[in-house]
C-alpha cells in the first residue's frame, strides 16, 4: 500500500516536473513580429548547437537550454546586433562547441581541408598509376583473328 | 531454465566458432578436404545455436521475466507484445546478440547457397566469418551478457525508451544490421581471397550478389531510420548528420562504390587491388560504426573513458580485424597482376571516377564524424561538426555524381566517345532544363531547389535512355519490344531503376525548399491555412493507450473547395513508467506531399502550441530509396548471379531464351 502511494507520488512528480519538456522546438510566443529578424533568428539558431543534446541545433531542440538560447538570440537581434556579433558573443560565452559549423582555424584546417586533400590525393594516385601502366603496357599484340574472336565474346556477354 | 540454455547455447556457439576458425584454414593450406568440409556444417550448427540463444532472450522478454537484468531495464509488463519482441534489440546487449545472429545468418547462407564455389575459397570464407563471430561472441559473453540474472527480481520493469516504442523501430534495426553486418561477407571473401591468393573474376562474381544483398538492406534500413526520425522527433527533419546516422551512411557509400567496381573486376579483370581494398574497407566502416554506437564514445569522450570495458574491447576487435586484413592486403597486393587496360573516357574510367567521388564522400563523413572526438582526445578542446559542415563539403562532392551517373551508364567499355554519349543524353538534358525553366516561372522559390529539381529529372530520364535505346531503338513493333525486353539482362533494368531511384530521392530533397511551416498557438475551432490546404483544429481530447496516456488534437484538412481531404490526430504522449513524453506527429500524405502536424502539451488557457508543415513531394525521399532497392532486387535476380546457371544459359541455343520468371 505504502509502496503504491510512493509510486503514485513519483508519477505525479514526473508529471509536474517533466511536462514542460513537452514543449517542442520554436514556440509561438518566441516568434518576433518583424519577419526579417525572425528569418535571421531561425537561420542563426539552425547553426547553433543545443549543448545538452546530441547533435541537435537549438532550433530543433526541445530542451529548456535551447529555448533560453533562442530567446537570447532574438533579444540580441532586436538590440540590433549583427549575426557575427551574436556568434562571437555566444562563442565567448560557450566556446566553439556551440557552433555546428566549426570555425576555420589552426585546429580545424585539417577538418575543412580533408575532403579536398583526399580528392586531390585520390586523383593523383589514379593519374600516376595510369601513367605508370601505360608506360609498362605491352604494345597491342592481338592478332586480327584474336581481335574478332574477342569482340564476339564481348558481344555475347550482353552489355 | 530456458534462459540458462540460451546462455549455454551462446557459449557452445563460441567454442564452435573457435574450432571453425582454425580447421578449414588448416585444411585449405594442407589440401585436406575433410577439414575443409567441416566449415559448412559447423557454420550451420553455429547459426542454430545463436538463433536459439536469441529465441531464449526473446521469450524472456515476452513473458516479462524480471529476474533478468536486461528485461528489467528495458521492458514493462504493460508494454504491447510487439514492443516486447522488438525491445529485444532496443538495448545494447540484445542488439549485439542480433548483430551476431545476422553475422551467422550470412555465414549459413553462404554455406547453403554457394555450393558451386571453389572448395578452398568457401572454407576460407566461412573460417574468416567464424573469426568475426568468435570475437563478437566473446565480447557479448565477457562484457554484455544479456542473460545476467538478478538475485532479487523487482515486480516491474523500467520500460523501453518511448522513442523506441514504434513500428518503425520494429523494422529499422534488423534491416540495417542485414546491410551493416551483411558486409562481413564481402570482408570474409576478400580475406579468403588474400589467404588463398586467388583474386580473379570468379571472386568478383561470387562477392557481387552478397554485396548487393547487403546494399539493398542497408538502403532500406537507412531510409526506414530516416522516416522513423521524421515522424517521431516531431519537427519534420529526416537527416541530421548525427554520428549514429553517419555510422550507417559510411558503409553504404563504401558498399555502393564496391558494387560498381566489382562490375569492372568481373567484366574487365581491372581494379583488382582496389576492389579488395574496398571490400575490406566497407566492413571496416561497419565495425567503426559499431564501435561508435556501442562504446558510448559519442555521448562524450569522458563517459567512454570512465567505463571503457566495452569500448576498449570493440576497439581491440577493430584493430585486429582492420589491421590484420590490411596487413594481409599489403603483403599480397603487390603481387597482383593488373588486368585489362582502358582509356580514360570509357565505362571503366567513369566507374573509377564514381569510386573516387564516393570514397571521398565517405572519407568526408568519416573525418567529420571522428574529428571532434580526436580533437577532444588530443587537445581537450570541444568543437561541433554538424549539418552546416556536411552541407558545405559532402553535397558539392555528391552533385558531380548525379551528373556523371547517366553518362557512365551509356559509356561503352574500354574506349568511349564522350560527345556521342552526351548526344544520346540530349533528351535527359532537355528534360532537366525545361523542368528548371517551368519551375522557376511557375513556382519560383529558392534557386537551389529549382536547379536540383532539374538535375533530378535529368538523372531520372537519363537512367532510362540506355534501356529506351535498347528496347525501342530503330522502330520496332510491340511484340518486338517485349521480345527484346526478355533478351536484355535483368541487371540492365536494375541499373536503370537504382539510378532513377537516386534521382527520385534528389527530387524529394530539392522540393523541401518549397515547404511551408507555421508555428502557432491553437484553440479548438481555430483554422490555419498551410500550403494549398486549410486545417481546422476541432478538439483536444485525452485518450488512454496500453502503456501511455495521450492528448490527441483532432484536426481536419480541407482542400481549396472546402472538401475534407484527410483527418489527422497529432498527439502528445506521456509514458508514466519512464516519466517521459514524446510527440506523435499527425501526418497525411496527399499526393506525394505531406501535411505534418505536431502538438505540444496545452498551456493554462487551453491552447496548444503546434508546428504545422506542408512538405510538397516529401514522400519521394523515401520512395526513391524503395526504387533503388527495387533496382537492386532486379539486379540480384539476374541470371548471371544464379550460380551455375550462367554457363548453361550461354550454351543454350539463342532463339529459345529462358522464360523471365
Amino acid at each position: 500500500m505504502n509502496a503504491m502511494m510512493t509510486r503514485r507520488a513519483l508519477i505525479l512528480a514526473c508529471l509536474v516536473f517533466l511536462m514542460p519538456l513537452g514543449a517542442r522546438a520554436v514556440q509561438p510566443d518566441e516568434i518576433l513580429s518583424d519577419p526579417n529578424l525572425e528569418a535571421r533568428a531561425r537561420a542563426l539558431s539552425g547553426e547553433l548547437r543545443c549543448m545538452v543534446c546530441q547533435n541537435e541545433s537549438i532550433d530543433e531542440s526541445n530542451a529548456d537550454l535551447a529555448r533560453d538560447l533562442r530567446l537570447l538570440v532574438r533579444e540580441r537581434l532586436q538590440a540590433g546586433d549583427s549575426d557575427d556579433q551574436i556568434r562571437t558573443f555566444l562563442v565567448r560565452r560557450y566556446g566553439d562547441f556551440i557552433l555546428l559549423k566549426p570555425p576555420f582555424k589552426l585546429e580545424t584546417w585539417l577538418l575543412w581541408g580533408a575532403p579536398f586533400l583526399i580528392l586531390l590525393a585520390g586523383g593523383c594516385v589514379i593519374f600516376f598509376s595510369r601513367r605508370r601502366r601505360t608506360d609498362l603496357a605491352p604494345p597491342n599484340s592481338l592478332s586480327e583473328a584474336e581481335r574478332v574472336k574477342l569482340q564476339a565474346m564481348l558481344d555475347e556477354d550482353g552489355s | 531454465m530456458i534462459v540458462e540454455t540460451g546462455h549455454y547455447a551462446l557459449v557452445l556457439a563460441l567454442a564452435l566458432a573457435l574450432v571453425n576458425s582454425i580447421l578449414p584454414v588448416w585444411g585449405s593450406l594442407t589440401g585436406d578436404r575433410r577439414l575443409m568440409a567441416v566449415a559448412p556444417q559447423a557454420t550451420l550448427i553455429g547459426f542454430c545455436l545463436i538463433a536459439y540463444a536469441y529465441f531464449a532472450l526473446t521469450s524472456a522478454h515476452v513473458v516479462s521475466d524480471f529476474s533478468l537484468v536486461n528485461v528489467v531495464e528495458n521492458s514493462h509488463s504493460a508494454k504491447p507484445l510487439i514492443y516486447k519482441i522488438t525491445g529485444v534489440w532496443g538495448n545494447h546487449e540484445g542488439s549485439m546478440l542480433l548483430w551476431v545472429l545476422v553475422l551467422s545468418l550470412f555465414g549459413a547462407a553462404v554455406a547453403l547457397f554457394s555450393r558451386s564455389m571453389p572448395e578452398d575459397l568457401r572454407a576460407n570464407v566461412l573460417a574468416v566469418q567464424s573469426w568475426i563471430g568468435a570475437a563478437f561472441l566473446l565480447f557479448i559473453l565477457l562484457t554484455s551478457n544479456p542473460f545476467a540474472r538478478l538475485a532479487a527480481p523487482p515486480a516491474e520493469g523500467n520500460d523501453l525508451n518511448p522513442l523506441l516504442q514504434d513500428p518503425g523501430l520494429a523494422i529499422h534495426p534488423p534491416l540495417l544490421y542485414l546491410g551493416y553486418v551483411g558486409l562481413s561477407i564481402t570482408y570474409s571473401f576478400a580475406a579468403a581471397a588474400l589467404i588463398s591468393g586467388r583474386i580473379d573474376a570468379v571472386f568478383a562474381r561470387f562477392v557481387r550478389p552478397w554485396t548487393l544483398v547487403a546494399w539493398i538492406s542497408l538502403t532500406l534500413g537507412i531510409a526506414m531510420g530516416s522516416y522513423w526520425a521524421y515522424y517521431t522527433l516531431g519537427w519534420g527533419g529526416f537527416w541530421f548528420w548525427d554520428p549514429v546516422e553517419n555510422a550507417s551512411l559510411m558503409p553504404w557509400l563504401a558498399a555502393t562504390a564496391l558494387l560498381h567496381c566489382t562490375v569492372v573486376m568481373e567484366k574487365r579483370q581491372a581494379l583488382k587491388i582496389w576492389t579488395i581494398f574496398l571490400a575490406i574497407l566497407a566492413f571496416s566502416l561497419s565495425l567503426v560504426g559499431t564501435f561508435l554506437v556501442r562504446s558510448g564514445v559519442l555521448t562524450s569522450v569522458h563517459a567512454f573513458a570512465s567505463d571503457p570495458t566495452r569500448g576498449v574491447f570493440i576497439l581491440l576487435i577493430l584493430v585486429i580485424f582492420i589491421g590484420g586484413s590490411f596487413a594481409l592486403f599489403a603483403l599480397r597486393a603487390s603481387g597482383l597482376k593488373q588486368g585489362g587496360l582502358f582509356a580514360p573516357i570509357s565505362r571503366e574510367g567513369a566507374l573509377v571516377l564514381n569510386n573516387l567521388l564516393l570514397t571521398t564522400c565517405c572519407a568526408t563523413v568519416f573525418v567529420g564524424t571522428l574529428y571532434p572526438l580526436a580533437l577532444e582526445a588530443v587537445t581537450g578542446e570541444k568543437i561541433s561538426v554538424g549539418a552546416p559542415f556536411f552541407n558545405l563539403t559532402f553535397v558539392p562532392l555528391f552533385i558531380p555524381l548525379f551528373i556523371l551517373m547517366p553518362i557512365g551508364q551509356l559509356m561503352p567499355w574500354k574506349r568511349g566517345d564522350l560527345l556521342g554519349v552526351l548526344q544520346r543524353l540530349r533528351v535527359a538534358f532537355a528534360a532537366g532544363l525545361v523542368f528548371m525553366a517551368v519551375l522557376s516561372a511557375w513556382r519560383g522559390g529558392p534557386a537551389v531547389s529549382v536547379i536540383l529539381s532539374g538535375v533530378a529529372l535529368y538523372v531520372i530520364v537519363g537512367s532510362f535512355v540506355d534501356l529506351w535505346r535498347r528496347l525501342l531503338g530503330g522502330g520496332v513493333t510491340l511484340g518486338g519490344v517485349s521480345q527484346r525486353a526478355r533478351g536484355l539482362p535483368r541487371h540492365a533494368f536494375g541499373t536503370a531503376f537504382a539510378h532513377a531511384g537516386i534521382g527520385v530521392t534528389l527530387l524529394g530533397l530539392a522540393a523541401t525548399g518549397w515547404g511551408v511551416e507555421r508555428i502557432t498557438s491553437l484553440k479548438p475551432g481555430d483554422r490555419v491555412g498551410i500550403g494549398p490546404y486549410e486545417l481546422t483544429f476541432e478538439s483536444l481530447m485525452p485518450r488512454q493507450g496500453p502503456n501511455y496516456s495521450e492528448l490527441v488534437g483532432r484536426t481536419v484538412i480541407r482542400g481549396a473547395k472546402g472538401e475534407v481531404v484527410a483527418r489527422i490526430e497529432p498527439a502528445s504522449r506521456f509514458y508514466p513508467a519512464r516519466g517521459m513524453s514524446r510527440a506523435e506527429a499527425g501526418i497525411a500524405t496527399l499526393g506525394l506531399g505531406q501535411v505534418y502536424m505536431s502538438i505540444a502539451d496545452p498551456a493554462a488557457n487551453g491552447a496548444v502550441n503546434a508546428r504545422i508543415f506542408w512538405k510538397p513531394l516529401v514522400a519521394l525521399i523515401w520512395l526513391g530509396a524503395l526504387v533503388m532497392a527495387f533496382g537492386g532486387c532486379l539486379s540480384l535476380s539476374d541470371r548471371s548471379f544464379r550460380v551455375g546457371i550462367a554457363r548453361r544459359a550461354r550454351k543454350a541455343p539463342a532463339p529459345s531464351p529462358q522464360p523471365a520468371e
